[in-house]
């Protein structure tokens, strides 16, 4: 089983000529959820989305540096980017649910991935979608299309999508910033539950959901990676003066 | 000063919402005048205004059609038993036959013996069948008028004859010109729908910024290039090369016309379904790579789907232009009124039948008002593919 | 490489080469006609009557012709199809109306070209009594280009963004200057846009001057609005098909379907040009 912990070392990004991420250097250990917190346009997205090499889509992007999956280099020349994307799993910001039916959309990674077998196929959806507790909102209705569901079961039916093709590491950006306050509870609880099994990295710029659900917390300004630590050390004890007012500033 | 100045606004307004009106006006103009020329052919027969149609009155045959006189006067029919009379022979004479019968002292002065000449001639003649302008018809006529039906709609839409200028009674059967039309278009979307919609996709989706900025201007240069002008280069180069490919006697053939329109609309669905196709959000081409999809899959299974709509617009709209285009086929098609059986035959379409014979239909006439009915059908194909676009791209999928 | 990658890169390549012909198919078209066409062209050609048949000569009277319907049309038609942009951008909200100016306008710019050609003979050369001359021919054009200014037209507006709209009214400026003093100067080169490209349209189209105002072979120049013209599209038609020696009027033919494409090629470039100036100005913003 591989581990699947995220190294960054001396990364730089650019947007054209806007330098997005500056000389980040990072490790997020396997099998725990990091928090990534700061204010909004300091780059919490675009490095996170540099783990599954999202930003190859982005015309302009350039960058220096290397990043490593389970100690594979991914932007290596050879590296197989779709089989990359099916191990490390996304949730996004908005719900983005296809316009399929609910089965569909959970069964779409496994058929993208080639997975043929009618009953496999089922199970591991059902599995999904209990694993995203959603099973028993959506049990009687898998045949109608997604976008019935209201927006925090699409965001779980969107968690539960991704990890029906197994990631061993899943990107979460903003994932309850969309959502009211009980859907953004369930999927704490959720974050909670898999983090037994899965490597998370999460970006949320809400500190309490920061500090209740992750084990290491990373500040993020500028562009600049201010500092990382274990959650607790960084809420309590944290060395750098940008941290302290951002931290404290959102508190009060 | 200030109801000097509401004054000035209410002028404004008007004038604008007058402009904005002048489209809706003109399709109902378009309408108004199509069907009030066009339809008039449905209360007519296909006999020239004031030319009569006349057999011997012992023949047993009451009516005939248009297509049967036009048989008849043909050749085509040489015994009356055919269309239903005694076993008797035809004979057949129009107005001048008629007339050159006889020496100028027996017609005299204004032929004013013609009327009389006429009708003795038909009486003594018992097969005969003859036409001319009711002026000579005489007062007490001793012979038979054949009545023409009317020419009526499904005679029209489904005859399978179009002779407009045959004597005395011209066939009006719009059938060939139809399956000519659809027969074209549906060639030419075959063609360019293939290509129209992977250039689309390749613009939307895989070619870079750069090259999308290439390929653009050329799909505009292409929607520029005037009809004649593709209808001038399929005429002097792809009729020559269909004719030796495929060792034609002709090459003006329906693939002829189908090759040229497929490349006229390419444009619009290239256009327009690239367009639709970048409609689809980012965010769910994201979710699907996240998964593990190949960009292609993600095309092909998210993209694709979500775009589906506008694509079929694109469709739709394509072939709304293939079926209304008019120079460009009917200089490369050849324009046979027949109904065609392969791609390699001439074809006649609509639009190019009312372009080549609207110059020469005597104004108001059966064949003039034969040609708006044309128009009628033309207008009416165009504006159903125009009502299924709006639905499709009104309806949320 | 994985069987995913290898159908994707199938798939993209042969895209690729698709989209390649397509460039070609231009690229083969205008050559052929842009070869074939410059050695015919000089200066008499530009400024001479056609003779001997229309098998020498020049193609004098159908440039004029054809720049007389552009003017025509466009005198009448871009105005309209400007004021009817701004009625439904910046007057009407979403109604009923706006949807029924809206389908009106697009089933008339679905309208085939050669039913413009049997409405304009029936409404203005048989009911108005205009005859075949410029009036008819231009008012057919014009009322087929006016769903193309109204379409670019109100893209251009569009494209406006809102905040100087707001910017504007809050200052204190009514709706009308609003539009003329902030939206239209902003949206000016795209409306410019359209307008080039109803030109080409205009300057192209056969089938709606058939019988509204193009004449066969006519060597003077038109004296008033209710002269007949020759025109550039139907004089390549009438050399190509029904001309007197369609073989030996050959090179005329050539000849003229190289100025209609340059005119083409030239209104295109243009267009592209105004486009790009516009959307550096706005970008600098
Ligand atoms: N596609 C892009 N093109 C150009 N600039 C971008 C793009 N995406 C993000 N940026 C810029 O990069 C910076 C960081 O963005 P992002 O990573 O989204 O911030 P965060 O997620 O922390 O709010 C922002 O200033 C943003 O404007
Ligand atoms: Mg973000």
């Amino acid at each position: 089983m591989s581990d699947h912990k995220v190294e960054v070392k001396n990364l730089d990004l650019y947007y054209n000529d806007f330098h997005a991420l500056k000389n980040i250097n990072f490790t997020a250990e396997a099998k725990t959820v990091s928090a990534f917190i700061g204010p909004s346009g300091c780059g919490k997205s675009s490095l996170l989305r540099m783990f599954n090499r999202m930003n190859d889509l982005i015309d302009g992007t350039r960058f220096t540096g290397e990043v490593f999956v389970d100690g594979q280099d991914i932007y290596e020349k050879n590296i197989d980017v779709d089989g990359l994307r099916k191990n490390v799993g996304m949730v996004f910001q908005k719900p983005n649910p296809f316009p399929k039916t609910i089965f569909e959309n959970v069964a779409y990674g496994l058929r993208v991935n080639g997975v043929k077998d009618k009953h496999f196929i089922e199970k591991k959806v059902t599995e999904a979608i209990k694993q995203a507790a959603l099973w028993d909102e959506v049990k009687d209705k898998l045949k109608k299309s997604a976008m019935e569901l209201s927006g925090g079961q699409q965001q779980r039916l969107c968690i539960a999508r991704a990890l029906a093709v197994e990631p061993a590491l899943i990107l979460m950006d903003e994932p309850a910033s969309a959502l009211d306050p009980i859907s953004t509870g369930k999927i704490e609880d959720l974050i909670f539950e898999l983090k037994n099994q899965y490597s998370i990295i999460i970006v949320t710029h809400n500190l309490q959901q920061a500090g209740r659900i992750s084990d290491f917390t990373a500040f993020f300004y500028m562009g600049e990676l201010v500092e990382w630590n274990k959650t607790k050390t960084i809420f309590t004890n944290p060395t750098d003066i940008r941290t302290q007012n951002y931290i404290t500033g959102r508190f009060g | 000063m200030k109801k000097l100045k509401r004054i000035f606004d209410k002028i404004t307004h008007g004038v604008l919402f007058t402009s904005s009106m002048v489209t809706s006006v003109t399709v109902l103009l378009v309408i108004v005048f199509l069907f009030k020329e066009g339809i008039g052919l449905f209360n007519q027969t296909a006999v020239e205004n004031h030319v009569v149609v006349v057999v011997n009155s012992a023949n047993s045959v009451h009516e005939l059609t248009s297509k049967q006189v036009k048989d008849i006067f043909n050749q085509d029919i040489t015994n009356w038993k055919e269309v239903g009379g005694q076993d008797l022979e035809i004979t057949t004479r129009s107005i001048d036959d008629l007339a050159g019968q006889f020496t100028e002292e027996e017609l005299g002065t204004d032929m004013v013996n013609l009327p009389t000449l006429i009708d003795q001639y038909i009486s003594d003649n018992p097969g005969v069948i003859a036409y001319f302008p009711d002026t000579y018809l005489k007062k007490d006529f001793r012979s038979k008028k054949i009545p023409l039906a009317k020419i009526s709609v499904k005679e029209f839409i489904s005859g399978v004859e179009w002779y407009p200028t045959s004597q005395p009674a011209a066939v009006y059967g719009a059938w060939p010109l139809i399956l000519g039309t659809l027969w074209v278009s549906l060639g030419a979307i075959l063609l360019a729908l293939p290509i129209g919609l992977i250039t689309a996709l390749y613009m939307a989706e895989v070619a870079g910024q750069r090259l999308r900025n290439m390929l653009k201007p050329v799909v505009e240069l292409l929607s520029g290039i005037p009809s004649v002008v593709y209808g001038f280069f399929g005429l002097v180069v792809l009729v020559p090369l269909i004719q030796r490919l495929f060792k034609l006697d002709v090459g003006e053939t329906a693939l002829a016309g189908s090759i040229i329109l497929a490349i006229m609309s390419l444009p619009t669905i290239i256009t327009i379904a690239e367009d639709a196709i970048r409609t689809t959000p980012r965010a769910l081409k994201e979710a699907s790579l996240a998964l593990g999809a190949s960009h292609w899959q993600t095309m092909t299974r998210v993209t694709i789907p979500y775009a589906k709509s506008g694509i079929i617009a694109a469709v739709i709209l394509g072939i709304g232009r293939a079926v209304g285009e008019t120079m460009a086929v009917l200089m490369v098609t050849g324009n046979a009124s027949v109904i065609p059986h392969t791609f390699l035959e001439p074809v006649r379409t609509i639009p190019a039948t009312i372009a080549a014979e609207l110059g020469e239909a005597p104004f108001g006439g059966t064949h003039f008002k034969a040609l708006f009915a044309l128009g009628i059908i033309l207008f009416i194909i165009t504006f159903i593919f125009n009502m299924l676009v709006e639905t499709v791209k009104t309806k949320k999928v | 490489m994985t069987r995913k990658q290898l159908s994707q890169s199938i798939a993209f390549n042969s895209f690729r080469l698709v989209s390649l012909a397509v460039v070609s198919i231009l690229f083969v078209i205008l050559g052929f006609i842009l070869i074939k066409g410059i050695g015919v062209i000089n200066w008499e050609f530009l400024t001479s009557m056609p003779k001997d048949g229309m098998t020498g000569g020049g193609i004098y009277p159908a440039i004029i012709g054809t720049l007389c319907l552009i003017a025509g049309s466009m005198i009448f038609a871009f105005p309209i199809g400007v004021l009817s942009a701004i009625y439904m951008n910046e007057y009407l909200k979403e109604s009923f109306l706006k949807k029924l100016i809206r389908t009106m306008t697009n089933n008339l710019a679905g309208i085939p070209s050669i039913v413009f050609g049997l409405f304009g003979m029936a409404l203005f050369v048989n009911t108005l009594k205009f005859g075949d001359s410029i009036i008819a021919g231009s008012l057919t054009l014009g009322l087929m280009v006016l769903p193309v200014i109204i379409r670019t037209t109100e893209e251009a507006l569009k494209s406006v963004d809102d905040t100087l709209r707001i910017g504007s009214y809050a200052l204190g400026a009514s709706r009308l200057q609003t539009i003329r003093k902030v939206v239209l100067p902003v949206a000016f080169p795209n409306i410019l846009t359209g307008l080039i490209l109803s030109i080409g349209r205009v300057s192209g189209e056969t089938a709606p001057i058939l019988f509204t105002v193009a004449v066969y072979f006519l060597p003077k120049l038109p004296s008033g609005i209710f002269d007949q013209v020759m025109a550039l599209p139907y004089h390549l038609y009438v050399l190509t098909t029904s001309g007197t020696n369609v073989v030996e009027s050959r090179p005329m033919a050539y000849g003229t379907a190289f100025v209609l494409i340059m005119l083409v090629l030239i209104l295109n470039l243009l267009a592209n040009l105004i486009r790009r100036i516009a959307s550096k100005k706005t970008k600098m913003n």
